[in-house]
């Protein structure tokens, strides 16, 4: 188990920059994810980690020890890829047992470990087959496997349940999860998928262009995103954005818009009139609650999910979605009075994006 | 509707089996008849197997060719193997290189056999360097009844020089269908650069080594331009005693026999191969 840190890590390609000056601390035997939109530098970050792309700027510390120019083999990592990279011309087992046979091990050893390794995945019946002879979901077992064989000290994982079907994909998510906690070992996993990165990571990195956006566990991710970004990009359905101004009446500030005043609560530091309102789907209610604000619209459409209800409500000041659990038997074009949760909103500066609430 | 949809598969491959019955076929059946029927005559007869079996040029000429082929397919495939992966390092202006290998391909073995001539007969640029730099006092001859040492090896380096390209494009595409996250992973998984080599790139070029394994060994088998051009009969081969027996001795019946016999030894070799190939796609 290591301590991973980033000190300004930057990787250029050519003019492009897709890695722009990072620093995290990952702590030993942390879970923690990468995550972002396709192109936002998550998985060139991770490859400088791995060693396989070279950092252009700043230095990549495991522990105390500078790894910035090693080879990946001089690293002790081991990585889960993308499209499994499960050798086509070897059986299972000796996938899984040719990072020890690399190293010299003894036959002895490396048979015990690739049965242990084997049946932490539960792919011992598949350790005579070949590559081609499995299913999307076992190759990416015997990719797991074969990543742990070596005890590597840090795990990495490039979208390892991005080619699965998605209750395959369901299934895995826990069981990487657990993996990892009972093998306590470093781990960075990439994804775009937010669902992934809320329910395995300790904490979350959110990328975007090359940038760290915002780093820390899922609920403050989710309630405090640091900018217009986080907000945006985590959660489904995405936050509700309103162009408000601010303004001041009877020494109280308000957000208003057309149709629509929301008190705010006291000492916000405000400097400009121009902001964005976000409001989360659910924290707009069909029923009256204590400290929300009134606001009424049309129906323009129905999500009807069952297990809850997702409405889009055209408002005078643009269209909210709203999220109901249940049933809630509504029809499109019907006029619907909707309740925010005052104490639930969340305030942008317009030109920065930044979050001031 | 039935009976057509299964009726198209065939009506598909039909073409193929014509090509195939016209082209090979027939001219094979054609050959099996003259080798057991008399030049003059009728009835069938062993005689004209037994007299190419007892002639001695034919056991040289088998050896020859069995010889030329020895040298220079592993040549051409190690030559091959190299280039392709020194140009699959991807290296600026690599394409360039592609292209300056693979000229030889545009070339009948006909020409190649007369540039390689120019470069290495009496008054050809070899001699007229050296003699030029007074290295020698008398022009070297690479060629003639009694130089068939240096006649052998300037064969196998005009073959080599003119069908490495083809080994080297088979391998090329070979190397470049493997996909780099094959290598990636040897790369986490702590493996040398050889180790790659060993136990990735040469198990997963198995396929594409084996294909240019059978071409070039099958065109082995039936070298003819360039040997007949820089040798003549001097170093007899197979299907040169082919076309001497049939243009010259219009020993057509004999000449049958000869091509007979580089028609099985072609079909037992791709047999041997296909076997080897579907063992290989197994694994």
């Amino acid at each position: 188990m290591v301590k991973v840190t980033l000190q300004e890590v930057t990787k250029r390609f050519g003019k492009t920059t897709a890695v722009n000056r990072i620093s995290v601390e990952i702590e030993k035997g942390e879970f923690i994810v990468l995550l972002g939109p396709s192109g936002c530098g998550k998985t060139t970050l991770l490859r400088c980690i791995s060693g396989l792309e070279k950092v252009t700027e700043g230095r990549i510390l495991f522990n105390e020890g500078d790894v910035t120019n090693l080879p990946p083999k001089d690293r002790n990592i081991s990585m889960v890829f993308q499209n499994y990279a499960v050798w086509p011309h070897l059986k299972v087992k000796d996938n899984i047992g040719f990072p020890l046979k690399i190293k010299k091990k003894p036959t002895q050893e490396i048979e015990t470990k690739v049965k242990w390794a084997s049946e932490m995945l539960g792919i011992t019946e598949l350790l005579d087959r070949y590559p081609h002879q499995l299913s999307g979901g076992q190759r990416q077992r015997v990719a797991v496997a074969r990543a742990i064989v070596m005890e590597p000290e840090v795990l990495l994982m490039d979208e390892p349940l991005s080619n699965l079907d998605a209750l395959l994909r369901v299934k895995m998510r826990s069981e990487i999860k657990k993996l990892q906690e009972s093998l306590k070992v470093t781990t960075i996993y990439v994804t775009h998928d937010q669902v992934e990165a809320m329910t395995m990571g300790d904490r979350i990195a959110v990328l975007k262009d090359g940038k760290l956006q915002q780093i820390g566990g899922s609920n403050e991710i989710y309630h405090k995103p640091t900018n217009l970004f986080v907000a945006g990009f985590i959660g489904s359905p995405q936050m509700n954005f309103i162009n408000v101004e601010v303004k001041e009446e009877e020494n109280i500030l308000i957000v208003a818009t057309s149709g629509l005043e929301i008190p705010l609560p006291p000492a916000i530091p405000i400097k400009k009139s121009e902001y964005i309102l976000g409001i989360r789907p659910e924290d707009i209610h069909i029923k009256e609650l204590p400290n929300s604000t009134r606001v009424t619209g049309e129906i323009y459409f129905v999500e009807a999910l069952r297990s809850d209800t997702v409405l889009h409500v055209n408002t005078d000041f643009g269209k909210l979605v709203v999220k109901i659990p249940g049933d809630f038997d509504a029809k499109e074009g019907e006029n619907i009075s909707l309740y925010i949760d005052n104490s639930k909103i969340h305030l942008f500066e317009k030109e920065s994006e930044l979050s001031i609430l | 509707m039935r009976s057509e949809r299964s009726l198209a598969p065939y009506l598909l491959f039909m073409p193929t089996l014509i090509y195939l019955a016209v082209f090979l076929v027939y001219p094979l059946l054609k050959a099996l008849f003259m080798v057991i029927t008399p030049e003059e005559g009728t009835g069938y007869t062993l005689a004209n197997i037994y007299a190419v079996l007892s002639d001695s040029t034919f056991w040289e000429a088998l050896k020859n060719t069995i010889l030329l082929a020895a040298v220079i397919i592993p040549l051409q495939v190690f030559l091959a193997l190299m280039l392709a992966l020194f140009v699959n390092t991807k290296f600026r202006g690599y394409m360039t290189i592609v292209y300056l290998i693979t000229i030889p391909l545009a070339l009948s073995d006909v020409s190649a056999a007369l540039m390689s001539y120019n470069i290495f007969s009496p008054s050809g640029y070899i001699n007229k360097i050296l003699l030029n730099l007074n290295l020698i006092k008398h022009p070297i001859y690479f060629f003639g009844f009694n130089a068939t040492t240096s006649e052998f090896w300037v064969i196998v380096i005009t073959e080599v020089w003119r069908a490495t390209p083809l080994v080297f494009i088979i391998l090329l595409a070979g190397l470049q269908m493997i996909g780099r996250e094959y290598f990636e992973a040897a790369d986490v998984f702590g493996f040398t650069k050889f180790q790659k080599f060993i136990y990735i790139t040469l198990p997963l070029l198995k396929p594409s080594l084996q294909s240019a394994l059978l071409l070039r060994t099958l065109f082995a088998f039936q070298i003819f331009g360039v040997v007949w051009l820089l040798a003549g009969r001097d170093i007899p081969i197979l299907a040169g005693e082919t076309f001497y027996q049939q243009t010259e001795l219009q020993q057509y019946h004999i000449a049958a026999v000869y091509g007979f016999v580089i028609a099985l030894i072609s079909i037992l070799i791709s047999w041997v191969y296909l076997t080897f190939l579907k063992s290989a796609k197994e694994v």
